[in-house]
């Protein structure tokens, strides 16, 4: 049985709006509860940091470019740069570090 | 002031774009591999934008699954942003219409979700679009230059790019967690935990879509119980 590339790219659209689209239209009222309030303020964090690492170490070519990818944007970070300086700042550490290490092998 | 939402946005963006133009690199590239024409592979991407979920569904395309098998994969893989989504639904700005709920939710991804959760203010519907109108093109773009050729854009740049999305990332949680401790607890646990489902036997065989809800309903749940923030949605002070 052959199946239509274009219906296997309209499930996955719908599939994925859905889920997107049922929470924002259906919660609309504030939420008073404490403890919900509480959780629904700590996801953000909870969930970005749980995207970030490890999975920033496999995100390069090689580990240590990863690793001083990782460092030079938790820097740039604490001292409160701007998202595109330590994006950059990050991508220009990953670049350097894989110039320097076929010298160091 | 909303066009000053929507110029932000539209600044705070562009290292998503920039992000995102290597993860679709990838993902054109990958469905060229595939026997996808390009048409094919930008379509998913314009249509879907979520990274982990389009090259799930490369794998069921090309080895010809069912409708069902791939509405399932969509559903766990991309369950996170249920919980986004809920999450953004309470920090909306009370004045906007309605129907901009069904608008914004085509781009509830995890980077522009981020944007959004990182404001101290509401979120007005504009900053949403902001961040949109450019990083959705370069989720496009990107897949249409990766499909159209996988040699255009040397590997070293496509590495370099790669670290950029969890840069900013980064950039949007450490400033908090140094000025208040639950978010650090709240950081240093999840980052540890979901650490521990990438090492451990048995753990590491959980698909990263679960792990990523998993890591986030656990940590949140402990941080809401053990430090309840005050009413006026500032941070708990501790």
């Amino acid at each position: 049985m052959t199946h239509n590339i274009y219906l296997y790219i309209f499930v996955m659209a719908a599939v994925t709006y859905l889920i997107r689209m049922l929470p924002l239209a259906l919660s609309k009222k504030e939420i008073t509860n404490q403890y919900i309030k509480s959780f629904l303020y700590y996801v953000p964090y909870a969930c970005l940091a749980a995207m970030t690492f490890p999975a920033i170490l496999y995100s390069t070519a090689s580990l240590y470019s990863a690793l001083a990818g990782l460092i030079i944007a938790i820097i740039a970070a604490y001292k409160g740069k701007s998202l595109l300086i330590v994006a950059l700042a990050a991508c220009i550490a990953v670049f350097l570090v894989e110039r320097i290490l076929p010298f160091l092998s | 002031m909303k066009t000053k939402d929507y110029r932000n946005g539209l600044r705070d963006g562009i290292p998503v774009a920039l992000g995102y133009f290597a993860v679709s690199f990838a993902f054109g590239m990958e469905a060229a591999t595939n026997g996808l024409s390009i048409i094919q592979a930008v379509l998913i991407s314009l249509t879907n934008v979520t990274s982990a979920g389009q090259f799930s569904a490369l794998g069921i395309i090309a080895a010809g699954g069912t409708y069902i098998e791939i509405a399932l994969t969509q559903l766990v893989i991309n369950l996170r942003y249920c919980l986004m989504s809920f999450s953004l639904a309470q920090k909306l700005d009370r004045s906007a219409a309605n129907w901009h709920r069904y608008l914004m939710a085509y781009s509830v991804t995890d980077e522009i979700f981020a944007l959004d959760a990182s404001l101290n203010t509401p979120l007005t519907p504009k900053y949403h679009y902001g961040i949109t109108s450019v990083a959705v093109p370069g989720w496009v773009l990107g897949t249409f230059v990766g499909a159209i050729s996988g040699t255009l854009l040397p590997s070293f740049v496509i590495s370099a790019l790669g670290v950029a999305i969890y840069g900013m990332f980064l950039a949007i949680i450490i400033p908090p967690a140094r000025q208040n401790r639950a978010i650090l607890f709240v950081v240093l646990s999840a980052m540890g935990l979901s650490f521990l489902f990438s090492v451990l036997p048995l753990l590491k065989k959980v698909s990263s879509g679960f792990v990523i809800i998993i890591v986030t309903v656990v940590i949140a749940a402990i941080a809401a119980w053990l430090e309840p923030i005050n009413d006026e949605n500032n941070k708990g002070e501790s």
